[in-house]
Parts: structure tokens; sequence; C-alpha cells
């Protein structure tokens, strides 16, 4: 993201800082409030896997509901219009769905502490060290993409210079992940779960009224924009030029399938969330309470967009000082008065460090549990590695602020974030599928698939779309591609050295490979757990089906 | 893989956070009726340059209501379904367990 456009300073008064004020000292209160119930470093990294479902499922949803999310995904709505949905409905829900009933049960009960962790159990330790290290690189640049867009947008709102913004912010993340470990992340996450949506709940409210309902503002867009604007489909057809610059076909394979599938199954930062869970049921359950939300945030971040798009026209042109990532500021600005401004900028500035620590505290347990305690300083007691959790935490939120300036060379930050996210993310998708499901895939062949599959996606990213061999409309729609490029060749070269190398015996697989028994047996279920709401197939058909009844009204 | 599993069911065991993690509701719910009554304070009487701004609707009264009742929904929600108290470990000769307040 570049700079927000200047005058966009908020009328911001005693009142509104009175509120951001309130929330960092609750923030802070967690922190040292969480302290007492971290004892061990499972404490620190996974909450002792105690949390019930609500909570690591609001915490899920909320980990990725971060500010660069909010804003990049509100610039997406005022850029393309209603295609936006398909970032929630088909690039979001399935792959929750699919993370819940079918991967979270090898997940849980392997009692892997990490994604990386579940590498090392199913394949080998290059697998695993290639993929913590990744990680660990890739957590890192996404904190500090989030910390430089916080002080972006701060500036353009509050006047703090970026610097007061960058330490200030990044010193509450590090104080109270340090102290309260996972527990204080989760319980802020759910938190601001919350004040966001009493931030985007009123401004969509607002912003449809000044623009004068929603057929109004249809009317205004289709006429600026054409009839396609305002559908999740039109222009998707093979060959059709739209937007996106992506059709049918890449959108469901390239972002439903391969980019989605791979952020929500195999991003520790979320998977982390679920691996708290109290129990598998509650694991389980974690992906399929965040799809409800998730289903329908998506309104409160696209209206915003759209709205902006119809109040400023030339939004996002070089004949507008505003870019697409203004939107949302754009109708704080506009609509809101004082108090409810001061909830939106609250919610705004815990969006981003939400963002910025679910990053940080994924970040700590993969470096310590699977880099320091596997490879570097080994076997010491328990407490040795609680304390290296809390050094590295604070280690890795400065690395963070150090990086916080890569991320100006893209217009947009969804982009950016997808760009890594597709080349990252996607071999891990591949090597997980396969190795989840196909005894036979080898040892060697993990780490042999993320390799081929990164390289893959990012020849095809920045040689062949960026080099100008073939010719795709948009940064998005060759994101889309890059990704199942990278998909097939990840899958095509595991294929290829399993035919080659030897197999895992298969007494080590056991509980790691569909069709295996698990060593830990089924624990009785809580009575509790039980009631028909909380069948998670229930959920997670129930989530599928309401997506695709969202699709409808968009879709004729 | 039993190393692995071994290992994390002892920290497992030793774990700290089912006894004395504190319960999120209470906070969720005395920042959202903090909140919402002083958003719903400055909403009482709205200026009329806040009320154009607002395009006519009074925003901080109905916001702040609305935060007012979410807090207090998490609140009752407490009062009348408690965490339960994790299954007795075997007695630690530590603190108490689950005083609520960590």
């Amino acid at each position: 993201m570049q700079t927000l456009a200047e005058g966009l300073r908020l009328p911001t008064n005693g009142l509104d800082y009175a509120i951001l004020a309130i929330y960092f000292v609750v923030v802070l209160g967690i922190g040292f409030m969480a302290r007492a119930s971290v004892k061990t470093s499972l404490d620190f990294f996974l909450s002792g896997r105690s949390l019930p479902a609500w909570v690591t499922g609001l915490a899920f949803v909320a980990a990725n509901l971060g500010a660069t999310e909010i804003l990049g995904m509100a610039a997406t709505g005022a850029q393309y219009g209603v295609a936006v949905v398909h970032w929630y409905w088909i690039g979001a829900i399935p792959a929750m769905v699919f993370l819940g009933l079918v991967m979270m049960p090898f997940y849980y009960r392997s009692k892997v502490r990490s994604v990386p962790e579940f590498l090392l159990q199913r394949f080998d330790r290059s697998a695993h060290l290639l993929s913590s290290v990744l990680f660990a690189f890739a957590a890192i640049l996404i904190a500090g993409v989030n910390l430089y867009a916080l002080s972006i947008v701060v500036e353009a709102l509050l006047g703090w210079p970026q610097w007061v913004a960058i330490v200030v912010a990044g010193l509450f993340v590090l104080v109270y992940i340090t102290i309260g470990g996972l527990s204080s992340a989760i319980y802020n996450e759910v938190l601001q779960f919350f004040v966001i949506l009493a931030a985007l709940i009123p401004l969509t409210v607002l912003g449809l009224k000044r623009v004068g309902g929603w057929d109004a503002m249809s009317d205004s867009l289709t006429k600026q924009h054409g009839g396609d604007f305002m559908t999740a489909w039109g222009g998707t057809g093979i060959g059709d030029a739209n937007p996106l610059g992506a059709n049918w076909l890449t959108i469901i394979l390239g972002l439903g399938f391969v980019l989605s599938f791979g952020y929500w199954t195999t991003n520790f930062a979320e998977v982390q969330r679920a691996l708290s869970a109290k129990n598998l049921s509650a694991a389980k359950r974690t992906p399929l309470i965040a799809a409800f939300p998730k289903i329908f945030i998506v309104f409160a971040v696209m209206i915003p967009g759209l709205v902006a798009a119809v109040i400023v026209p030339k939004i996002g042109t070089p004949d507008s000082d505003l870019t697409y990532n203004d939107a949302i500021p754009l109708l704080m600005q506009e609509l809101l008065p004082n108090g409810v401004l001061g909830i939106a900028v609250t919610g705004l500035l815990a969006a981003f460090m939400a963002g910025m620590a679910a990053n940080v505290s994924s970040f700590n347990t993969v470096f310590t549990t699977d880099i320091w305690q596997r490879y570097v300083v080994k076997d010491k007691p328990d407490t040795y590695y609680l304390r290296f959790g809390r050094l590295i935490t604070a280690i890795g939120v400065l690395a963070s602020i150090g990086t916080a300036f890569i991320a100006a060379s893209f217009s947009n930050i969804m982009s950016y974030l997808q760009t890594l996210f597709s080349f990252f993310n996607v071999p891990m998708f591949v090597v997980f599928i396969i190795g989840m499901f196909w005894k036979r895939a080898s040892m060697k062949s993990g780490v042999w698939g993320l390799v081929a599959g990164t390289a893959a996606a990012m020849i095809n990213y920045f040689w062949i779309y960026k080099g100008g061999i073939i010719d795709i409309p948009s940064d998005q729609g060759a994101n889309f591609v890059s990704a199942i490029v990278g998909f097939v060749a990840g899958a095509v070269v595991m294929v290829v050295v399993t035919l080659f190398t030897a197999p895992k015996p298969e007494a080590e697989l056991a509980g790691l490979v569909y069709g295996t028994e698990s060593p830990s047996p089924d624990e009785e279920l809580d009575e509790a757990d039980r009631a028909w709401y909380r069948k998670p197939a229930l959920l997670g058909w129930g989530a599928i089906v309401l997506a695709a009844a969202c699709y409808i009204p968009y879709s004729f | 893989m039993s190393d692995l599993h071994k290992e994390v069911s002892e920290l497992e065991r030793k774990s700290a956070t089912a006894a004395r993690l504190f319960d999120i509701r209470r906070i969720i719910g005395g920042l959202f009726v903090v909140y919402g009554v002083i958003v719903t304070i400055a909403g009482l009487s709205p200026s009329d340059a806040d009320l154009k701004k607002a395009e006519g609707v009074h925003i901080n009264l109905w916001t702040g209501l609305a935060m007012l009742a979410l807090g207090l929904f998490f609140l009752v929600w407490m009062k009348l379904r408690p965490a339960e108290a994790p299954a007795a470990p075997e007695a630690e000769p530590e603190r108490e367990p689950g005083s609520g307040t960590g």
C-alpha cells in the first residue's frame, strides 16, 4: 500500500482519545491477567490446549480480520465491485469447513504444536526445517507489513508521525504477548472482533443511507461501471474481459481451491487458534464457528467500499487524490461523529495490532519449538524454552519493526499479501493434502514438493507474467494462475519423488494419515458437546449451504 | 511419533491455563458496558452538526445502546453459565485454582 491521501485527517477529540486510551489499558490488562496462567511452554505457545470453542473460533476469524484485510477488502470492493464476495464465500468458507471436518482430527490428535511439526512427523527433517524457516520468515514479514500499514493510516488519520505509531503499537504487542503468551493474544483477538464490528456496522449503515440505500447505490454504480460491477460472476466467462482479470475457472481453482485452502488449512497463524482448543470437538468447531461471522463480514467491508466508489466516482484513478485503500477512512471522516468515531479508530488500531499479534504469536512458537528446541539447543528443561519463547517474542517484534518498509511497491495491500501466500502456502497445502491422504508418499517427497511448488509459483509470477511472456490482465488474476501452477508442480514432483524414494515406515504414520489408527484413543465426548448445535458436520455443512445461498442474489 | 506425544501429554498435565486463566466474558462485558455508557451519553443530545454528518441518524445513541446490550449479554451469560471448573487435577500444592480473576 502506498500513502493514504492527504486530507483524511479525522476530527478526533478528547472523547475519541479517551475511548482509545481505555482500549490500550485493557489490552495490557489482559496480558498481565493472563500471566498467572502461563506455567509451561505449552501454556505460552498453545494456551495449554484448553480454551473453549467459541473463544478459539472468534480468535480464528479475528486473526484473519486484521486491518490490512479490512482496508484491502474494502479497496477490492471499490475497485472490482461485488466480485469481492469471492474472497469470502468461495475463497474462505469451503477451506474453513475442510479444515474443521477433515484435517483437524489429524492435526489435533497427533498433538503437534505447530503446522511444521506435523510435517516433521509425516515426512522428514528437511521438510520440517524448510517449512519452519519459511514460515518464520513470512510471519515476520507480514507482521512488518501490518505495522507499516498501521503507521501510514495513523499518520493520515490522527497525525501521529509514522515512527511514533510503529513504536507504540509494536511495544504494546510486545508487552502483552511476552507476558501473557497465546492466551493473551487470543483474548485480545476476541475483544478486537467485537470492537471492529462495533466500528464497521455503524459505518455500513450510515454509508448506505448516504447513497440512498442499496438500490440507489446499485443503479449509480451500474451506470458508472456497467452491469457486471454489481454481480459476482458477471463477465467471468473464459475469454471475457473483466476488471478482476480472472475467469470463473481461475477463481474457483486458484482462489477458491489452491490459495484459500493453502491459507486457511496450513497457515499456522490460523491453525494455532484451533490447536489451542480444549478437546477434539472444540478444535473441529473452531474454524466452523469462525465460518459464520466470516460469511457476513463481507457486507461490512464491501458496502463501505462500494459507497466510497459512489461518493468519489474517480477513486483510485489518477484524477483523484484518494486511493482504493482510502475507502473506509474516507467514510469514517465523512459520516461518523465523535464517539462512534473513537470506536472506529480504536477498532482499526485494534485490528492492526491483532493482525500483527497473530503473526508474532505463531512466529515465536515455530521459532522456539520447531527451530531452536529441535535443532539448536535440545533437551533443556521446559522452563528454559518458556524463557526463550519470551525472549524470541521480543526479538520477533523488533525484527518486524525492521521489516516494516517492504510493502511499498504494490498499490493494493491484498495483492501483496496474496502474492506472498501464493508462494509460501500453495506448496504447503499440496504437501499436506497428499501427505494426509496417500500413505505411500515418501519421506523425501515432502521437501521436494515444497521446493518445486514455491519455485514454480514464483517463476510463473515473476518471469512468465511480469516478464510479459503470457498476458494476464491483472496482478490478482496472475496470482490465481501462479497458485494453480505451483499446486500442480508440487503435486507432480511429489508423485515422481515418491516413486523413487523410500516410504515412511507405517508404524510412524499412525494417526497422521487417512486410514491409520490414531495412537490416542478417541476421548469420550463431553456431555455438553453432544448437543445438536455442537455437531461439527451440521455446523460445517450449514456454513457451506449458507455461503452458497448468499451467492444467489448476486448471480442472476 | 510417540516421543512428541509423550512430551506434549506431559506438558498438558502440568499446564495451568485451564485452572488459572480468567474468563474473557468478564472483560468483553466490562469494556462494552463502559463503552456503551460513554457513547450513549455522547449521543443523548447530539449537536446539529453531528446529526447532519450522520445523515440524521442518532448514531451515537444507537451504537451506544447496542454496545451496552452486548456488554450486558456477556455479563449475564457469565453469570448464568460460569466456566466449568476443570476436572480436578491431582491436588497441586500451589495456589487456589480458578478464582476467576487470574
